[in-house]
């Protein structure tokens, strides 16, 4: 096990790959009362077609499995895995996103036995065609509540606006139908390619023993067998530049009409050094003109374009990236217009070296936040080492950009062809 | 045992509570008004925060206010208010990076509490008024908050509930106020409103980071420091009296939804101050608060009839209520079963690994909240609402104590009260 300092930020990480693949990370903060665990597998909604383990052909599976089999992972044979955490004293939840599907447990007491259990769960999976069928039930009103909710259904419907291809333009959860078809042996078939340990991370954030609980790690890890490592092919269907809708309309019982309008800021495999200037100055732009400080959100203020529902979110995975402005608005002709008008000025504009400073010193203090949350640094760590970039590395990188790159990189931002608008309005 | 270190220290009517802590990153400060709820002032206190979160007279706007908190290293900073049981609470929440993390930096939490010092007491006025334009502007955008209350079917539905349940009780207020009222407040009428609230709100200050006490006493002293204040606090839980019902009330309302949602409100009679408080907490922890919590279990894994099915407690009003999303045909089935789970607590029929791993979970949850820097302020606050000395390690200490007679006493007290569903249009309730 090799140990990083990061003496800037007074953090210590624990690292180490297993002889299954496993990556392991540790961070211990004594300070802290409980400790924080996530077992995260690089597998989500957007890997449908791929070549299952020690087959050639390539399949494609019904859409929501990945969220579905997260469900399923929790029942075994004979009892909830739920269960087994509470009466452990644990708290355990999962959550899958495009791009992975994670388990986690917060517990205070019982850390050695809760570890081992996340990582025994995960690694037996029990699937009945009885348990499967019961779930469609639960599920379709988890899909339900969200065809209720206008926020989730701009925010997917912008992504349709969006992408064409890339299945980010289907819900996460998949529809009533396309979980109807999904089967115990669909479920093996995902489990077994996408749930080794080589495509899998540990993070287990608070107070512990490194040491120790590394041993632990291992030792659960030697019990058991797995498959030889292989590459996983998977099949992402190729996306054009431009939005696959200029606009998409959706009717839906709301009080205000809601909009929003996407830009479509990456199609491309992104790693490393490449990543992570994107990611902050992407971050950086939709920070400085769409925040509260911002000359856009001003503007948008001053013509009563925008209320307090406004916001804006951007997001960067390693296949794709999107950023979002949206809102409530009496008038989405016109905050479509407006939003548009502005982002294609800042082809012209230069952002002042100050500005620019200060928008730098936000990020760290942003970033400075996050890091009082164990639950933050994890998920962001993971995120961030999948594309090869280091989290805790990113305030000394943030210091080292300069107001040239990103005058730079505000040239070759916006193009009209990349953006996508989706509005909601009352029948 | 984890004991938070609070020091406490009374000043001209102010109460500081300074949290020296190193589990942090970051300064938080919150700011605490809190006075009896109250139809006449409550739009007002709605409407406060969005005024005020337009900048004080040094930052005359929004875009000014957000610059000078970028400057400090992206300063968070936000103000809204909150029911605690009969109160109104309105809270300046800013947190800011410790400068003890930053090379070269060392004023940006003073700098910070001189801020939050400009936006509560030095607002952006003019003849005793609120700037007429911000005030007209952020009129407009509370009336839009209010209006769509109703897109968010969740919130929607417990507020609907509340409404029915707490008819004519202080509780029911909307913490949006009224559209109604909203045409009715001026300029002049908020600014006035709001000297009445910096004189005579009871005002709690807590500070919690990683620093040294006596120099943060100091640079926390012009928030501290303000003129004699004309109002002592009122002592103020007394309990209204509320209509007991004999026999639970249904309301049905219909709408366009895919989702039905079935919230059910019962009254506990128990209040965070009273002696079987933790034991209620175990009980709302059995009944409905975690994944191995009797509702979880029946409604959701058993009958497949939800994808949340869960209850808690409101602590400073004394209710208790249950939530789920269902499918409008399953109504009847999924209100029995939930009814069923109140009945079998109400009998005792809890073992004791439920007790105990219950008890273990509620605790475990104590614990993470004080891992959080605004879940320990919070977690303190309590005390305050209560006017009722119980410290985190406390709670956590009774919690443990709890026996399942203590348990099933508690369910003697709570009455089932409303039973509400919000359906889709075209289902009969009744199917």
């Amino acid at each position: 096990m090799s140990n990083k300092d990061y003496r800037h930020i007074k953090e210590t990480i624990y690292h180490e790959k297993l002889d299954s693949g496993l990556t392991v990370f540790l961070l211990p903060r004594p300070a802290m009362s409980k400790t924080y665990a996530i077992f995260s597998t690089n597998y989500g909604a957007i890997d449908r077609s791929f070549v299952p383990i020690g087959e050639t052909e390539l399949i494609t599976v019904p859409d929501g499995i990945a969220h579905f089999l997260e469900h399923k992972l929790f029942e075994k044979e004979d009892r909830d895995v739920f269960t087994d955490f509470g009466k452990q004293g644990a708290s355990a939840n999962a959550y899958t996103s495009f791009t992975k599907t994670a388990y986690l447990f917060s517990a205070t007491t019982n850390i050695d036995q809760n570890v081992k259990t996340l990582l025994d769960f995960v690694q037996d999976p029990y699937f009945s065609e009885a348990s499967v069928e019961k779930e469609k039930g639960i599920i379709g009103q988890e899909i339900k509540m969200y065809d209720d909710q206008p926020d989730w259904q701009s925010f997917m419907g912008t992504l349709r606006s969006l992408f064409k291809n890339l299945p980010v333009n289907i819900d996460i959860a998949g529809t009533v139908d396309s979980i109807a078809e999904i089967t115990k042996d669909d479920l093996y078939t995902c489990y077994n390619t996408f749930y080794h340990p080589g495509n899998m991370t540990l993070f287990i954030a608070g107070n512990f023993d490194p040491e120790q609980m590394i041993s632990l790690v291992k030792e659960n890890q030697q019990a058991k067998e797995f498959a030889k490592l292989e590459d996983i092919q998977r099949d992402y269907p190729k996306e054009p530049e431009e939005v696959a809708h200029k606009e998409y309309k959706l009717t839906m019982p709301v009080s205000v009409p809601k909009c929003t309008v996407g830009i479509k800021e990456s199609i491309q495999e992104l790693e490393g050094e490449d990543f992570i200037r994107k990611d902050i100055l992407q971050d950086i732009m939709m920070t400085y003109f769409f925040s509260k400080s911002g000359q856009f959100y001003d503007e948008l203020y001053q013509e009563k374009l925008i209320d307090s529902s406004f916001y804006f979110e951007t997001n960067l995975e390693k296949n794709f990236g999107y950023s979002i402005i949206g809102g409530n608005t009496d008038n989405p002709d016109q905050f479509t217009a407006k939003i548009k008008e502005l982002l294609l000025s800042t082809k012209t504009m230069e952002i002042p070296t100050e500005d620019f400073e200060r928008m730098k010193r936000k990020k760290i203090g942003q970033l400075l936040r996050s890091m009082n949350s164990l639950e933050n640094i994890a998920g962001k760590y993971i995120h961030y080492h999948t594309v090869g970039v280091d989290f805790f590395e990113l305030i000394p990188t943030i210091q080292n950009l300069s107001v040239e790159d990103a005058n730079q990189y505000l040239q070759d931002w916006i193009d009209e062809e990349r953006l996508g608008v989706c509005k909601i309005v009352a029948e | 045992m984890v004991t938070i270190n609070e020091e406490v220290k009374n000043q001209n009517g102010i109460t500081l509570h300074l949290i020296p802590n190193e589990k942090f990153k970051t300064v938080n400060i919150v700011v605490k008004f809190k006075a009896r709820l109250n139809r006449e002032s409550i739009t007002k206190r709605a409407l406060l925060p969005y005024v005020l979160q337009q900048g004080p007279s040094k930052y005359p706007s929004r875009k000014e206010l957000q610059i000078a908190l970028d400057d400090l290293y992206g300063a968070v900073l936000s103000i809204d208010g909150g029911k605690k049981g009969n109160h109104h609470i309105l809270s300046f929440r800013l947190e800011v990076a410790n400068e003890k993390f930053i090379p070269n930096e060392s004023s940006i939490v003073e700098d910070a509490v001189k801020l939050l010092n400009e936006v509560i007491f030095k607002p952006n006025t003019k003849d005793q008024a609120f700037n007429e334009s911000i005030f007209n502007r952020e009129r407009e955008t509370l009336r839009q908050k209010i209006k769509s209350v109703i897109d968010d079917k969740m919130r929607y539905a417990n507020m609907r509930l509340i409404d029915e349940m707490c008819d004519g009780e202080l509780f029911q207020l909307h913490v949006h106020g009224y559209e109604e009222d909203l045409d009715q407040i001026t300029p002049e009428d908020l600014y006035t409103y709001y000297i009445e609230l910096l004189q005579e709100d009871q005002i709690d200050v807590y500070v919690l980071g990683d620093f040294d006490s006596n120099k943060m006493e100091k640079i926390i002293s012009p928030i501290i420091e303000q003129e004699k204040r004309t109002t002592s606090v009122k002592n103020d839980v007394e309990e209204e009296s509320t209509s007991k019902r004999k026999e639970p009330r249904e309301v049905v309302d219909k709408q366009n939804v895919q989702q039905a949602k079935l919230h059910i409100g019962y009254r506990t009679n128990i209040r965070y101050q009273d002696a079987e408080y933790p034991a209620l907490q175990v009980f709302n922890g059995i009944l409905g608060a975690f994944p191995n919590s009797k509702l979880f279990i029946n409604v959701r894994e058993k009958n497949s009839l939800a994808y949340y099915a869960s209850s808690r407690i409101e602590s400073h009003k004394g209710l208790l209520l249950v939530f789920s999303g269902i499918a409008p045909e399953n109504y009847q089935k999924a209100k029995d079963i939930i009814e069923e789970q109140m009945k079998a607590m109400k009998e005792g029929d809890i073992t004791e690994d439920d007790l105990s791993e219950t008890k273990e979970l509620i605790v475990n949850q104590l614990l993470e909240t004080l891992d959080h820097p605004q879940g320990i302020i919070e977690m303190l606050y309590q005390q305050v609402i209560a006017e009722k000395e119980l410290k985190p390690d406390q709670l956590i200490e009774q919690i443990k104590n709890v026996t399942i007679d203590e348990v099933i006493e508690v369910g003697k007290k709570i009455q089932e009260d409303t039973v509400y569903l919000l359906t889709s249009e075209g289902v009969s309730a009744n199917e």
